[in-house]
């Protein structure tokens, strides 16, 4: 092979062969290859024309989306009260910041996700029924992203600067929300709409995640009070469905606390939430630890690594690797199983399209709502698997 | 470690097994093993496969446990003790079959990885070793590659480059070559033999005869379970004993 690279220059084996054949004689390689193909391909078009065609003309000529335009507010942050909506504002402009930093400093994914979210703001500036005042603050948010993303690299220690704003802009933005008595106090019933859906599904998957990794490892601790315990729980929350959880949370948890105790109803669906996730992630973490073969476990012993070390550098790395689609979809099943809660009474952001559909004014127009709130999922949930594939991309390096 | 093999500390024993006994349910593997090794000594262990001899240095450092009998490595006795077994595989480098290198890491991140986290060695110092060793074992330029990158041979030689940066007192090999396509065998074979002429104490589970006859001290045949036999490589090779060493050199040679 060597000889071959070094006098063949002009072998005709070292890449192969130019297509020749163009758009037509794709399309005839492909999809009229024969006759049944031919018929599929011409039925498949055809359903796919009426389908379009039918969507499209609703969803531009048909659908009367005020619904959406008028509830604006609601869909996104429910009942929060207007004169303290600057708190969310202040959080989402963190977030931006964080986003124009990451896109500036790592480029790839971020940029990309950053460029969405851009987009998004983009729409919301230009749409007719936002406020002036919201229009301002998304100008801000702007800014704020494409700065931060020009600057980000010049700052000093930029990298280690944006993983800890990471990491606090969650409680942070806990803390703006709520106020904790620094700020007024926004009672957790006026939580609504996306931002609910947002914060649930963020501590149930954040929190869900360590709490996975230890019921994995207790799973296979010798220790059998631990061993059998988180058997147990892992079996016993992966055998009831979400929704029963939910409501054991919201009707049967204040019948065994004491006189008195009320726990907030939107922190209870949290710990139900973030326990129900976590029985999953054990189980996902499971999978990956099964997948580490052996002779890593032995070498790190051999090197003398002791079982934390070799857990910490070794064998939790590999584990997480082999399961990042799998968390990942855990995370993006929590999201959207979050719209459970708008049946235990919650105003999540699909709570908000059931309570604005009773209202008379918008008679008939629930799809609109309901399509609404399935863009969002969406948009979310796809930015969440897009990037998962790029992580398990670029963490494909040196793979054996 | 001097160039010289270590003459003087030639009486020292570094292992000292002593009626060793392991069962993996009633099958008996190792059946009363008694062994010593002393400084600078290299044993290469023979026999079929099947016949306990990989199973026995695996207990050396404690992979496998023991249910009869003792061991002590360097004056400290392998017991259940968490600490001692911590204790004997710090003086203790382990090369095996599958390599087993961490394929998440960089080839440099593999060898200094025990040192900076068990030695508390600081990176820097770590880091200049393991290029030392990398130099050693003849693969300088593949430091920052992740190991899925390198051939088997060159993979081979990190894990050995990885157990020599904890400086080890004893090496083990548990059929290091085995794994390994034919034109890659020297290479590992070469390191392994400097590392003998530099004095280092091994201990080699193998199938290449070459490498026995030319590198061991003394020659130890394992069969089910048992020490059957044991002397110089000409001894062994040349004037065979046991029958059953008799067979097990016709099988091969």
């Amino acid at each position: 092979m060597k000889t071959n690279m070094e006098t063949g220059t002009n072998l005709p084996t070292s890449s192969p062969p130019k297509s020749t054949i163009g758009i037509l004689g794709w399309l005839k390689q492909n999809l009229f290859n024969n006759w049944y193909n031919s018929i599929l391909t011409i039925l498949s078009v055809l359903v796919l024309y009426f389908a379009l065609k039918g969507t499209l003309t609703w969803v531009f000529t048909t659908a009367q989306w005020d619904i959406v335009a008028d509830n604006f507010r609601l869909f996104m942050v429910g009942q929060f009260p207007v004169e303290e909506i600057w708190r969310i504002w202040l959080a989402l402009s963190l977030v931006s910041l964080l986003f124009g930093l990451s896109a500036g400093i790592w480029r790839g994914t971020n940029l990309h996700l950053s460029v969405v979210l851009m987009g998004i703001y983009l729409i919301h500036i230009l749409a007719s029924f936002t406020s002036v005042n919201t229009k301002m603050w998304l100008g801000i948010n702007i800014a704020i992203l494409v700065v931060s993303f020009f600057t980000g690299p010049r700052i000093p220690k930029h990298k280690v600067v944006t993983i800890l704003g990471w990491f606090l802009a969650f409680p942070i933005t806990i803390f703006l929300v709520n106020g904790f008595g620094v700020l007024p106090e926004v009672s957790t019933n006026l939580w609504g709409g996306l931002l609910l859906t947002l914060l649930i599904s963020i501590i149930a998957i954040v929190f869900a995640f360590p709490i996975g990794i230890l019921l994995a490892l207790g799973r296979t601790s010798k220790l059998p009070i631990i061993r059998y315990f988180c058997i147990f729980f892992i079996e016993f929350v992966r055998g009831i469905p979400l929704i029963t959880v939910l409501f054991m949370a919201m009707l049967l948890l204040p019948l065994f606390l004491p006189e008195g105790i009320e726990i907030n109803n939107v922190l209870r669906v949290m710990v139900a939430c973030t326990l129900f996730t976590s029985a999953y992630m054990a189980e996902n973490v499971r999978g990956g630890l099964q997948s580490i073969p052996n002779g890593q476990y032995e070498a790190a012993k051999a090197i003398g690594l002791n079982p934390i070390q070799s857990m910490t550098f070794i064998i939790m790395p590999q584990a997480l690797r082999a399961v990042i689609p799998a968390i990942v979809g855990q995370s993006i099943s929590m999201f959207k199983d979050t719209s459970l809660v708008a049946i235990v009474g919650l105003a999540d952001i699909l709570g908000i399209a059931q309570a604005v559909k009773s209202n008379p004014d918008y008679l008939g127009r629930i799809m609109e709502a309901y399509l609404f709130v399935a863009l969002a999922y969406w948009v979310i949930a796809y930015s969440m698997s897009y990037a998962s594939r790029r992580l398990e991309k670029q963490l494909g390096v040196g793979e054996r | 470690m001097s160039q010289a093999k270590v003459k003087e500390n030639d009486n020292k024993e570094i292992i000292n097994c002593n009626n060793v006994n392991k069962w993996f349910g009633h099958h008996h593997v190792l059946k009363d093993v008694s062994l010593t090794v002393k400084k600078g000594e290299v044993l290469v262990i023979l026999g079929p496969s099947g016949s306990g001899k990989s199973t026995f240095i695996r207990t050396i450092n404690g992979l496998e446990e023991i249910q009869r009998g003792e061991i002590t490595i360097d004056g400290i006795s392998l017991s259940h003790d968490v600490k001692d077994i911590e204790a004997i595989r710090k003086e203790t480098g382990m090369v095996f079959q599958q390599f087993n290198l961490f394929p998440h890491m960089t080839i440099l991140k593999n060898i200094t990885l025990a040192p900076i986290w068990v030695r508390k060695k600081p990176k820097a110092d770590a880091e200049k070793t393991a290029l030392e060793l990398l130099e050693r074992v003849g693969i300088p330029e593949q430091a920052h590659k992740y190991p899925g990158q390198l051939s088997g041979g060159q993979q081979q030689r990190v894990a050995i480059a990885r157990a020599l940066a904890m400086q080890p007192e004893l090496m083990l090999f548990d059929e290091p070559t085995s794994a390994l396509d034919p034109e890659m065998i020297k290479e590992v074979l070469d390191v392994m033999k400097e590392l003998a002429n530099s004095g280092m104490t091994m201990l080699v589970v193998t199938h290449e005869m070459g490498f026995a006859r030319e590198v061991a001290d003394r020659i130890v045949l394992f069969d089910e379970g048992e020490i059957i036999e044991q002397g110089t490589p000409e001894e062994l090779f040349d004037n065979p004993k046991h029958e059953r060493t008799k067979l097990f050199l016709s099988q091969i040679l």
